[in-house]
C-alpha cells in the first residue's frame, strides 16, 4: 500500500468518525438546551416537558407494567399492517403486470386511491369492522399497500423492452419471464418499497389508534393529550421513535442481505 | 420450399401502426437463406433490417406476403431459432454459467449432458475462468461472447443476429467478428447477420445482401468470394472492390 493511499484511507476514517460523532454531539446539545431551557425558565416544562420527566415516566410507566402492554398493541398491529400491506400491495402489482388490460383500466383508480388521505375513511372503517384492533390493522394496510403497488408495478414496468425481448425469442413464457426477469431485477425496488411502506403502516396504527384504540401508543399520546400530561405524550412519543427505528433497521438489514444476492 | 432452403420470405410487406401515422417498413421483400450460409444483411439505418429478422423469428407478423422457417411457421419454429441482440442482455444476478444456461432453462432442456456442453462451449471459448464470476466482472467482449454461447446452448437450426458487435469498442469488435465468424462456421450452423457495417458484413458473411432504404426491399446480393477467417479478408486484393460496389448499391 503506498503511502499516499494510506493517507487517503485515514482522511476517509476521520470523515467517517467526524460524522458519527456530530451526530451524538448533535443529540446531546438537543437533550441539553431541552432540559436547561425548562430549568432556567426559557419555557414551562410543563407545557414542553424535558427529557428528565420523560425518562421517569418511562421509568414509571414500565415499573407499573403499563409500558409493554402499549408498545406490544402497537407493535403487533403495525407489523400485521406491514405485512398483510406489502402483502396485498406486492400481489396486486404481480396481477397487474401479468394482466396490462386490466392494469390500464385500473390506472385511474389508483392515482385517486393514492392521492385520497386514507385517513378519511377512518370513520368508514370503524362501522364496518368494528373498533378495535382489526380496524387499525386495516387502516395501516390500507395507506402502507397503495404506495407499495404503486412502487413496485413502476419497478415491473421498467423492466420490460429488451429483457423482455431475450425472453421472447427463447420462446419463454409470461410466467417464466416474470420469475426468471421481471421479479429478480425488481427486488432493489421492492425492498425500497418495503421500506416506504413500515413508515407507512406506523403512520395508518398510530391514526387508527387515535380514532378507536383503548391500547396502544396512539392511546396514550391521545390521553396525555386530553388530560394535558405532556410527560406523558413525549414519553409515548420517545417509545414510538425508538420503535420505529428499530423496525426500519429491521428492514434495511433484510434489504441488504437480500441486495447482496441479487448483486443490485 | 426447395431443400437447401431453410428460411424464406416471399413477397413481404410489412406495415408499423402507430395511432398518427403507419410506416412502410417492408415492401415487396424476397430473401432465401441457405442452409450452412452466413449471409449477411446491410442497409441504411432505420430501413427496416431489424424487421426482417423479427420476422424471421415470429416475433411480428408480415402484413402481406408469406415467411417459412425450418419448413414450417416462424412461431413453430422459434425454438429452433437463435437470435442474438444488440446487446447482452446478461442478467446481473445470475453467474456466467447460470446465464449461458437460460435458454435451456427456459425450454425445460436443461440435463446433466446439455450443461456439461454449455460449460465445455464456454470454455472452449475462453470463459472457463468467469464461470461462476457475475456479467459485470466481464468485459464488453466477453459478455457478448457468453451471449453467444447461451443462443448457441440450445443448438438452433437457424441463428439471428441483430447487429451483435454494434455496441463493442473498435478492436475487441475485429477480435469478436473473427472468433464469431469461426465458431459459428465451426459449428456448420446457419446465420443472418444483419449490420449496418459494410467491412463487417463482408468480413462475415458468405452473401452479402443489400437493402434499400425504407421501405426495405432487396437491392442486390453479392457473393462475397473471399474465403478465410474474418480478419484475414480485409487484407484480400478483393476486399477493396467488393467493400466499393456494395457502397456503390447502399448509396444509389
Amino acid at each position: 500500500m503506498s503511502g499516499e493511499h494510506r493517507e487517503y484511507l485515514r482522511k476517509l476514517r476521520r470523515g467517517r468518525r467526524a460524522v458519527a460523532l456530530s451526530r451524538i454531539g448533535l443529540f446531546a446539545l438537543i437533550l441539553l438546551l431541552w432540559e436547561a431551557g425548562g430549568r432556567i425558565g426559557l419555557f414551562d416544562p410543563f407545557i414542553l416537558s424535558s427529557p428528565a420527566r420523560v425518562a421517569r415516566t418511562i421509568l414509571s410507566l414500565a415499573q407499573k407494567g403499563e409500558l409493554l402492554p402499549h408498545v406490544l398493541t402497537t407493535s403487533f398491529e403495525t407489523a400485521a399492517g406491514f405485512l398483510l400491506g406489502t402483502l396485498l400491495g406486492v400481489g396486486t402489482a404481480v396481477l397487474l403486470w401479468f394482466c396490462p388490460t386490466l392494469e390500464k383500466v385500473l390506472d385511474p383508480y389508483l392515482v385517486v386511491l393514492n392521492a385520497l388521505p386514507k385517513i378519511a375513511l377512518g370513520p368508514v372503517l370503524i362501522v364496518w369492522v368494528g373498533a378495535g384492533a382489526e380496524a387499525i390493522i386495516v387502516m395501516a394496510i390500507l395507506v402502507s399497500s397503495v404506495v407499495t403497488v404503486m412502487s413496485v408495478l413502476a419497478g415491473f414496468l421498467e423492466i420490460t423492452g429488451e429483457k423482455q425481448k431475450l425472453m421472447l425469442t427463447l420462446g419463454a413464457t409470461r410466467t417464466q419471464t416474470f420469475i426468471k426477469v421481471v421479479l429478480p431485477a425488481s427486488v432493489p425496488t421492492i425492498m425500497s418499497a418495503l421500506k416506504i411502506s413500515v413508515g407507512m403502516s406506523w403512520v395508518g396504527v398510530i391514526v387508527g389508534e387515535y380514532l378507536v384504540s383503548k391500547r396502544g401508543l396512539g392511546y396514550l399520546i391521545v390521553y396525555g393529550g386530553q388530560v394535558f400530561r405532556l410527560d406523558l405524550v413525549m414519553a409515548s412519543i420517545t417509545v414510538l421513535c425508538a420503535l420505529a427505528a428499530i423496525m426500519y433497521f429491521a428492514v434495511a438489514a433484510f434489504e441488504k442481505r437480500i441486495s447482496r444476492r441479487f448483486g443490485a | 420450399m426447395h431443400e437447401d432452403i431453410i428460411a424464406e420470405l416471399d413477397g413481404v410487406s410489412l406495415i408499423y401502426h402507430e395511432p398518427r401515422r403507419e410506416t412502410k417498413a417492408v415492401e415487396g421483400l424476397d430473401l432465401a437463406v441457405r442452409r450452412g450460409e452466413f449471409l449477411s444483411i446491410v442497409g441504411p439505418s432505420g430501413c427496416g433490417k431489424t424487421s426482417v429478422l423479427s420476422l424471421l423469428s415470429g416475433l411480428i407478423k408480415p402484413s402481406k406476403g408469406n415467411v417459412a422457417v425450418l419448413g414450417t411457421t416462424p412461431e413453430k419454429a422459434r425454438p429452433r431459432v437463435g437470435y442474438m441482440l444488440q446487446r447482452d442482455e446478461l442478467l446481473d444476478w445470475r453467474t456466467i454459467e447460470r446465464n449461458a444456461l437460460l435458454g435451456l432453462e427456459v425450454k425445460g432442456l436443461l440435463n446433466e449432458r446439455t450443461r456439461r456442453e454449455t460449460v465445455d462451449m464456454l470454455k472452449k471459448y475462453g470463459l472457463g475462468d468467469f464461470l461462476s464470476h457475475f456479467p459485470s466482472e466481464l468485459s464488453g467482449g466477453m459478455r457478448q461472447k457468453a451471449a453467444i454461447v447461451r443462443t448457441l446452448a440450445f443448438s438452433p437450426e437457424l441463428l439471428l443476429l441483430d447487429e451483435p458487435f454494434s455496441a463493442l469498442d473498435c478492436q475487441t469488435r475485429l477480435k469478436l467478428e473473427d472468433e464469431v465468424r469461426g465458431i459459428i462456421k465451426q459449428g456448420g450452423y446457419t446465420a443472418v447477420l444483419v449490420t449496418h457495417d459494410i467491412a463487417e458484413a463482408v468480413c462475415m458473411g458468405d452473401r452479402v445482401a443489400v437493402f434499400s432504404g425504407r421501405p426495405a426491399r432487396v437491392r442486390r446480393i453479392f457473393p462475397v468470394g473471399i474465403e478465410g477467417p474474418a480478419r484475414e479478408r480485409r487484407r484480400s486484393p478483393l476486399f477493396a472492390p467488393l467493400f466499393d460496389s456494395i457502397w456503390k448499391e447502399l448509396s444509389v
